[in-house]
């Protein structure tokens, strides 16, 4: 077998971002969206080959295997060094699936809604930049490189959310969410050089491989302990922060929301489907050693932030009012899920099963997101309004737009028989099996997923009839074929095999589907979804009745439990206020001052002594005679003495 | 006699001197510098150089003061009276003379001179010798470069002096 | 040789000459007196060349030699001097210190 051809997939990205990017100006919109498309529709057939050919041919005695395609890129030991190339394995592959239709869905639903943009062709460089990084990221063999294309997707990200960058408030969105996940990348990269400097590589096969006779990694490192716990342990934590920062988990979930003031398709494509699962890819792709450092302290810690997460979000996205917003916090939501299941996962069989679940809701997940986002795009297009008050009843202008949009809520709900009831089924499952209060909040976080979704369905396309400026249409054709596609994978999604393709130790297993759990699951869900219907359906004012009643606990919740406020005080007032505004004054007075206190001093003195240089040859002469009798005099006195 | 002609000699120097540098009318203090001049060949003959005085008499006494005597009467009315300088800029200079010419005179006198005992005239002969020497103790070298020297300020006076024509 | 007159009175009559020309440089206004003075100061160092010669080391001859290259000097400086004064004249139409004083700060 050789997928030594993959290595397309990300240079065709890159090729697309270089010609776009240098010529610009000069190439014309009609050009470049069809040359955007046409690229990525060329990386959309090789990634779906690549998919078809491992997962038929990849097995070797039941086992998926690895395939590695690499250069020694920088050398720093003998056996520590950066590596460039690519990885072939289940779960890369699978990426490469998410991304390359995801983002070949964009591209060709952006040349629909950015049609007239003035940065048409600026805005097809970034989406191919980004598409680069992403594949890069997917493909990556080692940490190092894995950072590299972590790095590239955050800066294409800060691109592509400032586009609008005569916005203010997008360029503030683009400041934060750099900024945010930089910070969360510092602990990531700290992570990084603590494992290469505690077991000396960086390459994901020797750091992930198990020894299947004794159940633990291959690998062994000094257990140098630091607070209690082993180094590795606190690496793996900090790798995580760094995914914690990417995938917007808490406490570092406040870039999310601003973000959505990008354009709305790098929201379906970034914000939503593929960017911000990274954090997901990363814990991942090093299961092994989360698993089987210290018996998975580190593990847990993941599964604890992603149920917080998924919680929190939920509650949030209750009672926000710009539709992209809504769909942000559940998009945060989503990811605890796939977070949390991956946390729950053990590594053997069907053990595995959270590992399974996760990346099975990583690529439902992607679609019917994706879909909503394109949805929400079409909406936007269509009344340029980004709020919920100013929708309704639009059911009868957009009819492709209403039924793709009702699948894809239908499917995020669990409603059974659509994609997203299988794969939470198994994350149900996985937690169930494995912890109960995890378990518990996960339901309640599916209840409240179904409520807050058709809250937006009944709130855009059903409720209060609404007089229109103009009136709302159909989006064209080249927007509505991506979501017709996407809103087929939304259900026919489900019915993919995940747990014969995708598992932790890269062997197939049965997973059978839980009827009990199931049920419980499904019913939980279509509870909320008949709340939202006796709520949203028609006009009235329960939802105030309700949020009046709930008072303090709704104020917290729609200002997003204080989170950003919490922020701008820790950094305003302590960090700026105690530490900066001293150190300024410092500099400024201190430093500063004595430094223009010495170029004052010598300028006052230079105009002082300026007038010796008198230009007349005689008072030079003077200076030089009484000089000479000056040092004449000093010789003599010392020849006498 | 000698020791007397020396003090007359003496006294018109310095006589003559300071009425070069003091006096107000520009051709006047040109002849008090031209008397000084002779009076310095008058020393040059009191010590039996009667070739150095001769130069004296004939490069400063026939040339350099007549070129001065030119350039004056170029640039100047005879009747042209000099500005007046500054008294508190005499003080200074004559302070800074007065000065240096202690600290001179001091050193002078401190320092215990060795006279010769013998006593040799300097003739022409030998120093026509000295000169065209290229021997050991010969001075060819400087000869060669003050004469070169001297073609050089020949040639760049004319130059200099020439200067632009008004209309280029 | 002079007789009855020692070193010391000839050093001492060509110092005050030296410093004469010393006080006139530093006084005078007019560049053609200035360059008059110089006149002195060369002439009191030549003497001084002449005088050490015949009165310390008559057996040698380098103070004669170097008083002929003085005068040689000095005349040489004059001419060139002149002519400088003469075409800065032409350009300035002066020949004042005063006026001259271009390369002030």
């Amino acid at each position: 077998m050789d997928f030594s051809y993959t290595i397309l997939i990300p240079l065709i990205p890159l090729a697309l971002f270089v010609i776009l990017g240098i010529f610009s100006k000069k190439i014309p919109a009609s050009i470049s969206g069809w040359m955007g498309s046409l690229g990525l529709g060329v990386t959309f057939v090789l990634s779906y080959y690549t998919a078809y050919q491992y997962y038929l041919n990849g097995k070797v005695n039941g086992i998926y295997q690895t395939f590695v395609y690499k250069i020694n890129w920088m050398n720093f030991t003998d056996k520590l060094h950066i590596d460039m190339g690519v990885l072939i394995d289940p779960i890369s592959v699978m990426m490469l699936v998410v991304v390359s239709t995801i983002s070949f869905m964009v591209h060709l639903y952006s040349r629909g809604y950015m049609k007239g943009d003035d940065g048409y062709t600026r805005f097809f460089a970034y989406l191919a930049l980004f598409s680069f990084s992403m594949f890069g990221l997917v493909l990556a063999t080692n940490l190092f490189q894995i950072y590299i294309f972590w790095e590239l997707v955050g800066v294409s990200s800060f691109l592509l959310i400032g586009y609008y960058y005569t916005k203010p408030s997008a360029v503030s969105a683009a400041k934060k969410a750099f900024i945010v996940t930089r910070f969360a990348d510092f602990g990531f990269l700290v992570g990084i050089l603590i494992i290469g400097y505690y077991t000396g590589t960086w390459d994901f096969q020797e750091l992930n491989a198990v020894d299947h006779e004794t159940g633990s990694l291959v690998l062994n490192w000094a257990s140098t302990s630091f607070m209690g716990l082993s180094v590795i342990t606190w690496a793996l934590i900090l790798v995580f922060m760094g995914g914690a920062g990417k995938s917007a988990m808490l406490p570092f979930h406040i870039w999310l929301p601003d973000a959505m003031e990008g354009p709305t398709p790098v929201s379906a494509l970034i914000h939503a489907a593929t960017m911000v699962v990274a954090g997901v890819y990363l814990v991942a792709r090093l299961f092994p050693m989360y698993y089987f450092v210290e018996d998975g302290f580190a593990l847990q810690i993941v599964a604890y932030v992603g149920a917080i997460s998924s919680l929190f979000a939920a509650i949030i996205a209750l009672t926000q009012h710009d539709i992209k917003r809504v769909l942000a916090f559940s998009t945060m939501s989503q990811i605890g899920y796939m977070i949390l299941a991956l946390g729950v996962s053990k590594y053997e069989g069907h053990e595995g099963l959270g590992f399974m679940a996760s990346m099975f809701h990583l690529f439902t997940h992607a679609m019917f997101k994706a879909l909503l986002f394109l949805g929400a795009g079409s909406v936007i297009h269509a009344i340029h309004s980004n709020y919920l008050q100013d929708m309704g009843g639009l059911r009868k202008y957009m009819p492709i737009t209403h039924i793709t949009f009702l699948i894809a809520a239908l499917s995020i709900s669990g409603v059974p028989f659509f994609a997203g009831f299988f794969s939470k089924d198994e994350i149900l499952a996985a937690a169930y099996e494995n912890n109960m209060l995890i378990y518990i909040s996960s339901v309640f976080v599916a209840g409240l997923t179904a409520f807050y979704m058709f809250r937006l369905y009944f709130g855009i396309f059903w409720g209060k009839e609404k007089k229109y400026e103009h009136t709302p249409h159909e989006s064209p054709m080249s927007m509505t074929i991506p979501m017709i596609f996407l809103a087929f994978m939304s259900i026919a999604g489900g019915y993919i095999h995940f747990s014969k393709y995708v598992t932790a130790d890269h062997m197939p297993f049965e997973a059978h589907l839980n009827y009990y759990l199931a049920a419980i699951a499904s019913t939980v869900g279509i509870i909320g979804i008949i709340l939202a219907y006796v709520f949203y359906k028609k006009e009235n004012n329960l939802s105030e009745r309700f949020s009046h009643a709930f008072g303090v606990f709704y104020k917290w919740t729609y200002n997003k439990f204080y989170f950003d406020e919490i922020y701008l005080f820790v950094t305003k007032k302590i960090i700026f206020g105690l530490v900066a505004t001293p150190a300024a004054w410092f500099d400024k007075n201190v430093v500063d001052a004595s430094m223009i206190g010495i170029g004052n001093v010598t300028e006052s003195f230079s105009e002082k002594i300026k007038g010796m240089q008198s230009g007349k040859f005689q008072d030079y002469a003077m200076g030089f005679i009484s000089g000479g009798v000056v040092i004449a005099i000093v010789v003599f006195y010392l020849w006498i003495n | 006699m000698e020791t007397i002609l020396f003090y007359i000699l003496a006294a018109l120097i310095v006589i003559f001197a300071i009425a070069t540098v003091s006096t107000r009318k520009i051709l006047r203090a040109v002849i008090y510098l031209l008397f000084v001049l002779i009076a310095i060949s008058g020393i040059y003959f009191l010590v039996d150089y009667s070739f150095l005085g001769a130069i004296q008499l004939t490069v400063y006494g026939g040339g350099v003061i007549v070129l001065i005597i030119f350039s004056v009467l170029l640039v100047h009315h005879i009747e042209l009276e000099l500005e007046v300088t500054p008294l508190k800029k005499k003080l200074i200079a004559g302070l800074i003379s007065a000065v240096g010419l202690g600290i001179t005179l001091w050193a002078i006198f401190t320092f215990p001179f060795t006279n010769a005992t013998t006593y040799k005239s300097i003739e022409v002969d030998d120093i026509g010798r000295k000169l065209l020497s290229y021997g050991e103790g010969g001075y060819i070298l400087p000869f060669e470069v003050i004469s070169v020297l001297l073609l050089a300020v020949m040639v760049g006076a004319i130059v200099i002096a020439k200067g632009k024509k008004l209309n280029e | 040789m002079i007789e009855g007159i020692s070193i010391y009175e000839i050093l001492t009559l060509s110092s005050i000459l030296f410093f004469i020309g010393v006080y006139g440089f530093f006084t005078r206004e007019n560049l053609i007196t200035v360059l008059m003075s110089i006149e002195l100061i060369l002439n009191a160092s030549a003497v001084n060349f002449v005088v050490i010669n015949t009165y310390l080391y008559p057996d040698f001859l380098q103070g004669s030699v170097f008083s002929i290259f003085i005068i040689a000097m000095a005349a040489a400086e004059t001419a060139l001097a002149i002519a400088i004064i003469i075409n800065l004249y032409k350009l300035v139409a002066s020949v004042e210190v005063k006026d001259t004083q271009k390369l002030k700060y």
